[in-house]
Order: structure tokens, then C-alpha cells, then sequence
């Protein structure tokens, strides 16, 4: 409900910016736009020419041999695992990361920086060591194996195994977007909650949860994006078994390694367009929340 | 709601915020816990909510001990310094919200919800979210949430410390007023005495999780039970006299030594009001240099630089400062009127002890 900016008030603004750099307050022009040259010169170079490429590639023989690459049976099953992974991965990782940033937020106990560095964990270790960490636990000669072969499951070279590979790598996306969120947040208006008579689940989901909303769904977006893209722990945790254990980036490499190039491609660009799907609503997101931002402070402003 | 502490204690690790707190607070009273920073009334007034355990001690309201009855159970309202609104929600769903949550139909909520927004003042606002209002709005909107499930007691952790001093003013007699028509037991917390002493019934003096005094704004004022109190509640000048033959002396200042031997400190306290000024040199017997006097609206508040550059803090009325024709830089001759011998902090303090002079030289007599 907040009013319009007066036309005055924009005016100002504009013009104490330009007094501002007239005073010296940014760099001189030349410093300023040789580093923005610099900067975009190397995101053309090391990223804006490689993504034109892979969809250049796909297309390079033509709209229907696009087409096909995409829909033959080995490479849709790829793209099928690939979203029934990120399916089950990403609700997963939201139950824990809320869970975790809330009990890290809120809450003081002991084990609490273990917890912290732990949700670190996956970005630090390298993927392939994440999977084979599942073969070793997992794996016929792992740890459970005997006792999973004893009850016929199988979780290496199969479905689980991929699902829990992907989970542990992107595990702390939504953790970590949501821990500076609920800090910021507070905990009084969740003490306000309770003193107005709402239990410990009526107070999460009418006041905590609508108040991380946006570090949620930031942290939903990257995470999904991790999940369908990873590559390294899934090959390890896999077996490769084309048509059943193999997701989309397994799938690319498979392709092209059998100089299928531009079906490899073809895939690949599906990835790509997925990158830039994350990219377009993370910018979007930014943007409302910027927006909203920007209108309650001028809200606040008018009123005093 | 009657509601009564009994030898309450709270303990954080080996810090003790509380210590053997004991009072009663009457059906339908306007309490304020006063005391400087840390003193352990916040953490009080948590535990009668039920936000924080007492470590000892019981806590009774209308004869019922509710130590074990969660925050939930209580049936209080409470209202957080910083307003704790919640920010997803608008005016209106934030003060439903605790009708909400008690299940009530959407009818009533809606008739409770505008009888409340019409009370404070808040019916345009109603559509509002917390960051489109203003500080006094919010502060408003965060007591009618508190009140909206008619709770049997509204606790308010330090209300008006975050507004301007000029809604800050609005707010407290606003609040009395509230609590006039609503007559809902109402217990705050505050760190200024001013604001103590003008709201509340009775005020409950915290110092370093100890309870000094209870007693109304007269009674704490008037009859400070111990020194904490008495340099605490309004101005007090501090005197240290050392007793020599007999007397207490500080330079020119002399007092009886009241029982203590030479070679002993004696501390004396004085309200500023007991101070009695004159521009005429002869009407008492100690002399001053008016240093500076402070406007204040009705009165004035006036220092004194005694020859020996020790400052005293006296006050006098318009009037009275006109009639004597006083101005900065003048010399004065004053006398203390009343004082108060100051024990060690935490002993009982003795009754004021009024001064006998000399008969003063009657004006227009002598040199």
C-alpha cells in the first residue's frame, strides 16, 4: 500500500549520484570501466562461448537430429532418472536443511559447530570421494554389503545408491541459505507466537516458515540445480548401466565417448538450458526481493 | 489476575540474575519493574510468562502455582521491546492471530479485531504490514495483539524504549489511559525512572537481581529504603564528610558527625529541592557561585560551585529565581534544608534529618 515516489524525490537521488562520482567518491572513469571490460571479456571467453557452443553443436545437424538424440529410449530413460533423482533428492534436503538451520539458529546445545562444519562437509570433499564413500559402506565388498546382498537390496549400481550420492553433495544448499536467514530473523517473534497460545509446529509453519520464504526457495533452486548436474559422485556410485543407472550428465558422457557428438550435445544443451532456467529465476528472485525492499523503505521513509 | 513470586531465584550457568525474589502484584494494578540494566527484571518478568524457568521458587497466580504450566497455558499477554510483529502478516492478521490460534469464529475474530483497531487508533492501518508502520503504530499494534485473546495479564518488556521521546511521551499516558478503561493487571519493565514513576501504581526497584523496594512513586521517592534507591529514583547530591573533633566537615560544609568517631567518613544525600537559595549573602550561612542553570519549563534546575569547586544540584521554580533576581556567574549564599545520612549500600537507610541553622539574619537587619 505504499505510495508512489514523488517525482522530486527521484530527481534528488539522481542527481546527488552524479555529484557523488564527481566528487571522487568512485573510481575515475577509465579504472572503472577497464575492470567491467575485463570482467566481461573473461565471462565471454570462459563462459558465454562454451554455452553458445553446446547448443551450436546440438543443432549442428539440424533441428530433427536434435530432436531424436533427445527422445531415443537410452537417452529419455537418462532424462526420466535424472528428474525422479532431483524428485526425491531436493524434498529430502529441504526436510534436513530446515531442520538443521533451524536447530542451528535457534538453539544452543553441544555438537552444535559439528553440525555447522559437517553441513560443510560436501563442498568440501571432492564428489568422487562422496561416491566412492558409498561404494565403500555399500558396495558388495563394503562395509554393509554382505548383510544388503543377504536381504537382496541393492544400493550400489542402482537407483538408491544415486539418490543418497546426490543427496549428500548438495545437502548444504539449503542449509546454508537458510542459517543466516533464521539468525536475521530472530526468535521473538516465534516467543511471540507461543505467548499468543501456538504450539511448537503452529508457530513453525505460520511464523518461521513464511519468514525464510524467499532463502527457501533460493536454496530449493541451487539445490535442484546441483542435483540434476552432478556428475562425479553419481559415476562413481552408478555403474553406468546405460538405459538404467544413468542420469543426464553420465548420459553426455556416454555419448560422447562413442563419438556420438551431437547427440552428446544434444543432452548437454538440455543441461544448459536448465543452468540458464536457475540463473533467470535466481535474478528474478533478486529482483522482487530488491523491489520489495526497496518500496518498504521508501514506505518508511514517508512516514517519517 | 492476583499474581505472586515466592523466594524466586534464577540462575544462568554461575550467574545469578535473580536472587530471592519475593512480592505480590494486586488484581487490575499497573506494576513497573524498575532497575538499571542487568538488574534481572526482564528475566522476572520472563519467568511469570513462562518464557524462562525459575532455577527456585514458585510462581502463584490466583493461588494457582504455575511453575509447570507452559507458555501456552498461561493465558498472558506479552509485549517485546522490539514490537516482534510478525512481518508476513498485516495488521489485522497479526492481532487475530492469537484468536486464531484459539479457534475462534471468523465472525468474532472480525468484531474483536475492529473493536481493538478502533480502541488504539489503528483502523486505517489496517491493511498495513509491520515495515509500512510507524514505530509508535507498531509498538500500538504489538499491545493489541497482546490484548486481543483477553489475556489475565499484559507484561510488556521495556514498551517505549525503542520510539522517539516525543511518541515516547504520547505512549505512557496513552498506556494509562488504556489501562484505566481495560483494568487488565499490567506489569512493565523499564530502566527509566521517569517513566516508573509517572505510569505504574506501585513500583518493584531492581538492583543486580536483587529486590530493593516496593512501594508507590511517593513512597520510593520520599522514603527510599536504602542508598541504591535514593541516588536511584530522581537527583540526589552526595556529600563525604570526614568527622573531625565531633563535627563532619567537607571544606566549608558542616554536619553533626551523628554517632560516628573522628577519623571516620560520614555520607550524606540531599534532594535538590532541598537546597533553599538566596541572592542576598547574609540570609544563609554558606556561600556559592551560581554556575549554570538548565531551563526545564516550570522549573529550573541550577548549579552551584561551592568555593571549594565541589557542584551541587539545586532546584527552584521560575518564580522563585526571577524574585531573587538570580543569573549565571552570580554568588548565592544556601543552606540544605534536609538530608539524609547514607549507610553502606544495602543497609537500611535512616529517616531524613531536617537541619536547624542559626536563625538566619532577618533581611534589612544588621550590615
Amino acid at each position: 500500500m505504499a505510495a508512489a515516489p514523488s517525482t522530486d524525490t527521484e530527481a534528488l537521488r539522481r542527481s546527488a549520484s552524479r555529484i557523488q562520482s564527481q566528487r571522487g567518491t568512485e573510481e575515475p572513469p577509465l579504472i572503472k570501466w577497464t575492470l567491467i571490460a575485463l570482467a566481461l571479456v573473461f565471462s565471454a571467453v570462459f563462459l558465454l562461448l562454451p554455452l553458445v557452443n553446446v547448443f551450436a553443436q546440438a543443432f549442428s545437424k539440424g533441428l530433427l537430429v536434435y530432436w531424436n538424440s533427445l527422445t531415443e529410449p537410452d537417452s529419455w530413460s537418462a532424462i526420466r532418472l535424472t528428474l525422479t533423482v532431483a524428485a526425491i533428492s531436493v524434498p529430502l534436503n529441504v526436510l534436513f536443511g530446515v531442520a538443521a538451520a533451524w536447530a542451528i539458529a535457534k538453539f544452543e546445545f553441544r555438537g552444535k559447530s559439528l553440525l555447522t562444519t559437517l553441513i560443510d562437509l560436501p563442498f568440501s570433499v571432492s564428489p568422487v570421494v562422496a561416491g566412492l564413500m558409498f561404494v565403500l559402506l555399500f558396495g558388495l565388498q563394503g562395509y554393509f554389503g554382505q548383510w544388503l546382498d543377504a536381504h537382496d537390496l541393492k544400493i550400489i549400481f542402482a537407483i538408491p545408491g544415486i539418490v543418497l550420492a546426490t543427496v549428500f553433495v548438495t545437502f548444504p544448499f539449503v542449509a546454508r541459505e537458510l542459517i543466516p536467514v533464521m539468525q536475521a530473523t530472530g526468535s521473538e517473534q516465534e516467543q511471540a507466537a507461543l505467548t499468543l497460545g501456538a504450539s511448537a509446529w503452529q508457530t513453525f509453519w505460520h511464523v518461521t516458515l513464511p519468514s525464510v520464504k524467499w532463502g527457501l526457495i533460493y536454496g530449493i533452486i541451487l539445490c535442484n540445480a546441483r542435483a540434476m548436474g552432478e556428475f562425479g559422485a553419481v559415476s562413481v556410485v552408478s555403474g553406468h548401466i546405460t538405459g538404467q543407472t544413468d542420469t543426464m550428465p553420465l548420459r553426455v558422457e556416454k555419448l560422447y565417448n562413442d563419438y556420438q557428438g551431437a547427440a552428446a550435445f544434444g543432452v548437454a544443451s538440455l543441461l544448459a538450458l536448465l543452468a540458464l532456467l536457475t540463473l533467470g529465476i535466481k535474478t528474478l528472485l533478486e529482483w522482487r526481493q530488491a523491489r520489495a525492499y526497496e518500496l518498504a523503505q521508501r514506505a518508511v521513509e514517508e512516514l517519517s | 489476575m492476583s499474581i505472586e513470586l515466592k523466594n524466586v531465584s534464577k540462575r544462568f550457568g554461575n550467574v545469578v540474575a535473580v536472587n530471592n525474589v519475593s512480592y505480590s502484584v494486586n488484581e487490575g494494578e499497573l506494576l513497573a519493574l524498575l532497575g538499571p540494566s542487568g538488574g534481572g527484571k526482564t528475566t522476572v518478568l520472563r519467568m511469570i510468562a513462562g518464557l524462562e524457568m525459575p532455577t527456585v521458587g514458585d510462581i502463584y497466580v490466583r493461588g494457582q502455582r504455575v511453575n509447570d504450566l507452559s507458555v501456552q497455558q498461561r493465558n498472558i499477554g506479552f509485549v517485546f521491546q522490539n514490537y516482534a510483529l510478525f512481518k508476513n502478516m498485516n495488521v489485522f492478521k497479526n492481532i487475530a492471530f492469537g484468536l486464531k490460534i484459539k479457534k475462534w469464529k471468523r465472525a468474532e475474530i472480525k468484531a474483536r479485531v475492529h473493536e481493538l483497531l478502533e480502541l488504539f487508533g489503528l483502523q486505517e492501518l489496517e491493511r498495513r504490514y509491520p515495515h509500512q508502520l510507524s514505530g509508535g503504530q507498531r509498538q500500538r499494534v504489538a499491545i493489541a495483539r497482546a490484548l486481543a485473546p483477553k489475556p489475565g495479564v499484559l507484561l510488556l518488556d521495556e514498551p517505549f524504549g525503542a520510539v522517539d521521546a516525543k511518541i515516547r511521551q504520547e505512549l505512557r499516558e496513552w498506556l494509562v489511559t488504556l489501562h484505566h478503561e481495560l483494568n487488565v493487571t499490567t506489569i512493565f519493565v523499564t530502566h527509566d525512572q521517569e517513566e516508573a514513576m509517572e505510569v505504574s501504581n506501585r513500583i518493584v526497584i531492581f538492583s543486580r537481581g536483587n529486590l530493593e523496594q516496593i512501594g508507590t512513586p511517593r513512597e520510593v521517592y520520599e522514603q527510599p529504603s536504602n542508598e541504591f534507591v535514593a541516588r536511584f529514583i530522581g537527583v540526589m547530591n552526595v556529600l563525604e564528610l570526614d568527622v573531625r573533633n565531633g563535627v563532619a566537615r567537607l571544606n566549608e560544609l558542616e554536619f553533626p558527625s551523628h554517632g560516628l568517631p573522628d577519623g571516620q567518613r560520614l555520607r550524606i544525600g540531599f534532594r535538590p529541592y532541598a537546597v533553599q537559595i538566596s541572592s542576598d549573602l547574609k540570609a544563609y550561612r554558606h556561600r556559592a557561585i551560581l554556575r549554570h542553570t538548565y531551563f526545564l519549563g516550570v522549573m529550573l534546575r541550577v548549579e552551584l560551585e561551592l568555593p571549594s569547586g565541589l557542584l551541587i544540584r539545586a532546584r527552584m521554580t521560575k518564580e522563585e529565581y526571577a524574585f531573587q533576581g538570580l543569573d549565571d556567574g552570580k554568588e548565592v549564599s544556601f543552606q540544605i534544608r534536609q538530608y539524609r545520612v547514607l549507610a553502606r549500600e544495602g543497609d537500611k537507610l535512616a529517616p531524613e534529618v531536617a537541619v536547624t541553622h542559626d536563625v538566619p539574619v532577618a533581611l534589612g537587619e544588621g550590615i
